[in-house]
């Protein structure tokens, strides 16, 4: 166990100089200069697209760019964007608020995901089984902008329930709809896969011998036959966290929330190489962290799995 | 009996969400407050491209705060976009080329020192300096020995660090001198990069951007990068312009839309341009009712037609596209009425303009352009470049759809995938086609929408048009210290553009915004900023 632990952890050495170099690459192999639009209609003058070049590296070839950036990264420094911000302050504003979010769309899906999938599960056919049929069909099929005008119009603008967007502090109430707009999707996923999971299971012999030793259902469909038909799901919960994280670019959009999906994409538009490969690194860690959570969690779940 | 259980069940989660979302809604800082001179109002915003420093603010982002913090010699008033004199107290010239400038005693920064000449002449020079690499640098360039501190060859080493056309002559009253007689000059001097700064910036400019000190109604509380600007009411600033409430919050959103609904939803209370779904059958206007603003911006679009482009140097070809635009349905339409068609190069708004310079080619005319199209012999497709976004392409499409219609000819819209990608092209000369030509003017004179766009080497002459004529008839103006003698040239000026079409000019924007429940009165300026002094709670 311990061993195992140690060589993911070792393995995430190379995956951080990997996708550190090819985001790296990647942002600067968008075929625009990133001082083309800045002064507005007028170009920049010759002196300010001199010094910015320098400050920047961008005479240098990549590969010495990629390094240089790499030296300061490893001293803690993320770097600055062209406005003159520091990018370890933009992330760490930004981070927490995108964590929050992503916590919370997990949240939602695991306990109404699951929740649904159980109780169709076990009795499939039926009217509570169609509603749920349906209304993840509904959720499925609905894109994750559309889901979030919505809610915002509804809720915030015409109800008057909730702000129509996330103030800065963006607290985990703020975020409960955000969550369920990002969520949303992946909560019609888990649904319907813990429902296919547990009606599968329902029949399988552990769960008949469990209720012929006379155990009370609330043990048999709790410990026996949930345990068991989990895994699947949580395989696609633990991904979703990373997923959500770097996905969340519409919701963080729709609700105007200052989470790092946001950061991407301006990052991206700005060609702040920088940003994006400071913010993007920090994502692949997350996704490896919670990939590997999930595999452990799995023994957690089902003893017969060893890791060596 | 167990049914209805188990549908509580599943109905006890969502009961949660909406009840906790309920409370969050309490969370919320914002609003205007008690109202009267003590409330806050909140203006839309977005994320500032560079520093909060006057000569490196050239977006409206930044200029936000910018204009909030800082004032400078003039201002212009918001009704006609005229300048007045602000912190000057006179400003005099005889020639054109030298001006003698007076500023009014006891005016301060934020920081309790006064404003002195000396702090304008430091500013500027610090702005026109190169290695200080201000994006706004070249607004100085008219300014005698702008040379030796910022070399137009790029490579080359200033030779200097200050320009020797500033001479500070007293604590209240510096001195000016043009590298050649501008008339214009003066108007050019409400331009923000034209701002002065503290002292306590020449110490430490770099810990001054995090915490900006100005001599404007407004002072610096603080900043979240993509969340906010703070700013709070200067009681010791002395112009007339004064704001009437305590706190200026300047929220940064990442779309229109969220803030739009932050506007009806009364968390925001100014915007001064509104998102393309809200005008879609004048929506806003039932939103707003009589909160609805309009103003008339200084700009204009125009269809570029470079002449580097085969097959383009034909002026039968850029009449028969101009008489094929049918201009009126296109604005009406596609444009929601938030356009009007234009008649010439310059903006209906502006001092000297004359209505239909452009006249009979500006007209929609398909049997006239089918004539002209004939004898101009082009054969090929046409096409317009612009980016995408911003709603950028839909009128241009029409457009296109309206001379590929009139002239039998394919006409198609190429986009760019940014603004930025789409002036890399117009920079780099390397249009294929047609291009857009949003201009909005600097500052509000005449002269702002014909140097830099059709003089020869104009700062953006993307399309390389070349008038001996026209280059002559503008340095005559611009040497002619009579104001209105000056207009009478540039006039003369603007009227040959008619005959050579260097571009095509389309459609004049009428700027609309809008403003929340809270606020009892606002204004909309040219410069599509808010006027804040004209703010009431």
């Amino acid at each position: 166990m311990g061993r195992y632990i140690l060589r993911r952890f070792l393995q995430l050495i190379p995956v951080f100089f990997g996708t550190t170099f090819i985001i790296y690459t990647l942002v600067w192999a968008i075929p625009t200069d990133p001082f083309a639009g800045k002064c507005g209609q007028r170009p920049c003058p010759a002196s300010y697209i001199e010094v910015m070049r320098a400050k920047f590296n961008l005479g240098d070839p990549l590969i010495v760019q990629y390094f240089k950036y790499l030296g300061r990264l490893l001293t803690g420094d993320f770097g600055e964007t062209f406005a003159g911000l520091s990018v370890g302050k933009l992330i760490s504003t930004a981070y927490p608020v995108t964590v929050r979010l992503a916590l919370i769309a997990v949240l939602i899906e695991a306990v109404i995901g699951i929740g649904a999938g159980v109780l169709t599960g076990l009795r499939n056919k039926g009217f509570l089984d169609n509603l749920v049929l349906v209304s993840t069909l509904f959720l499925i099929s609905l894109p994750v902008f559309v889901t979030g005008f919505v809610l915002q119009i509804v809720l915030g603008v015409q109800w008057h329930l909730i702000s129509p967007t996330v103030s800065r502090a963006a607290t985990f109430g703020e975020l409960i709809v955000p969550g369920f707009v990002l969520g949303s999707l992946s909560m019609a996923y888990v649904a319907r896969l813990t429902r296919t999971s547990i009606a599968e299971n329902r029949h399988a012999d552990f769960v008949r011998t469990a209720i012929a030793k006379g155990q009370p259902t609330k043990r048999v469909v709790g410990i026996h036959l949930l345990r068991n038909s989990v895994i699947p799901v949580l395989t696609l919960l633990g991904t979703d966290l990373g997923a959500l994280m770097g996905g969340a670019i519409v919701t963080e959009g729709v609700f105007n929330i200052n989470g790092i999906g946001g950061q991407i994409f301006r990052g991206i538009q700005d060609k702040e190489g920088v940003l994006v490969t400071g913010i993007v690194t920090l994502l692949v860690l997350v996704y490896l962290l919670a990939s590997l959570l999930v595999d452990l969690l799995y023994a957690v779940l089902d003893p017969r799995i060893r890791y060596d | 009996m167990r049914r209805a259980r188990s549908i509580t069940w599943l109905a006890l989660p969502v009961a949660l969400v909406l009840a906790a979302a309920g409370c969050g809604s309490g969370g919320d800082t914002n609003s205007a407050g008690s109202g009267g001179e003590s409330g806050t109002v909140s203006i839309y915003g977005t994320e500032p491209k560079a520093t909060l420093l006057p000569a490196n603010t050239t977006e409206l982002g930044g200029n936000k705060a910018v204009s909030a913090l800082y004032v400078g010699l003039l201002a212009y008033r918001p009704e006609d976009a005229k300048p007045y004199n602000l912190m000057a107290d006179s400003i005099k010239t005889s020639d054109a080329k030298v001006f003698d400038i007076t500023i009014k005693k006891g005016w301060k920064f934020h920081d309790g020192s006064e404003v002195k000449a000396k702090n304008y002449v430091d500013a500027w020079n610090y702005g026109a300096y190169a290695p200080n690499a201000q994006q706004a640098a070249s607004f100085f360039e008219n300014i005698q020995g702008y040379a030796d501190v910022n070399p137009p060859k790029e490579g080359d080493k200033p030779t200097a660090q200050t320009m020797s056309g500033l001479k500070v002559l007293g604590d209240y009253e510096f001195q000016v001198t043009l590298n050649a007689p501008f008339s214009v000059f003066q108007t050019k001097l409400g331009f923000s990069a034209f701002y002065p700064l503290p002292d306590a910036f020449f110490k430490d400019p770099k810990g001054f951007a995090d915490k900006p000190i100005g001599n404007g109604p407004m002072k610096f509380v603080s900043r979240t990068p993509n969340a906010d600007i703070k700013l709070t009411r200067f009681d010791d600033y002395q112009g007339e312009n004064k704001v009437h409430f305590k706190d200026l919050d300047i929220k940064i959103y990442s779309s229109q839309e969220a803030a739009y609904s932050d506007l009806l939803a009364g968390n925001l209370d100014f915007m001064e341009a509104l998102p393309p779904n809200a005008k879609v059958a004048d929506k806003y206007k039932a939103d707003l009712g009589d909160h609805v603003l309009t103003t008339h911006l200084l700009g204009i679009s125009t269809i570029a037609i470079p002449y580097y482009v085969p097959g383009y140097n034909n002026l039968d070809l850029r009449k028969a596209i101009s008489l094929a635009i049918d201009r009126d349905k296109i604005t009406k339409t596609v444009l929601n009425g938030s356009y009007v068609p234009a008649d010439g190069w310059i903006s209906s708004g502006i001092e000297g303009y004359q209505p239909d310079v452009c006249g009979e080619w500006c007209k929609f005319d398909p049997a006239k352009a089918k004539d002209y199209f004939q004898k101009s012999g082009f054969t090929g497709k046409l096409t317009i470049a612009s980016n995408a976004d911003g709603g950028r392409k839909e009128p241009l499409e029409a457009a296109c759809a309206s001379i590929a219609q009139t002239l039998g000819v394919s006409c198609e819209f190429v986009p760019s995938t940014n603004f930025g990608a789409f002036r890399q092209l117009a920079d780099s000369h390397q249009f294929t086609g047609m291009s857009r030509m949003d201009w909005s003017a600097d500052y509000p004179s005449i002269e702002d929408f014909l140097t830099p766009i059709y003089r020869t080497g104009g700062s953006s002459n993307d399309s390389l048009y070349s008038n001996p004529e026209f280059d002559k008839l503008l340095a005559q103006a611009d040497a002619t210290a009579d104001k209105d003698a000056a207009i009478k040239i540039y006039q003369q000026a603007h009227a040959l553009l008619a005959k050579d079409l260097p571009s095509v000019p389309v459609w004049d924007e009428k700027g609309i915004g809008g403003f929340s429940k809270n606020l009892k009165a606002a204004k909309l300026n040219f410069q599509r900023q808010a006027e804040i002094s004209e703010f009431r709670l």
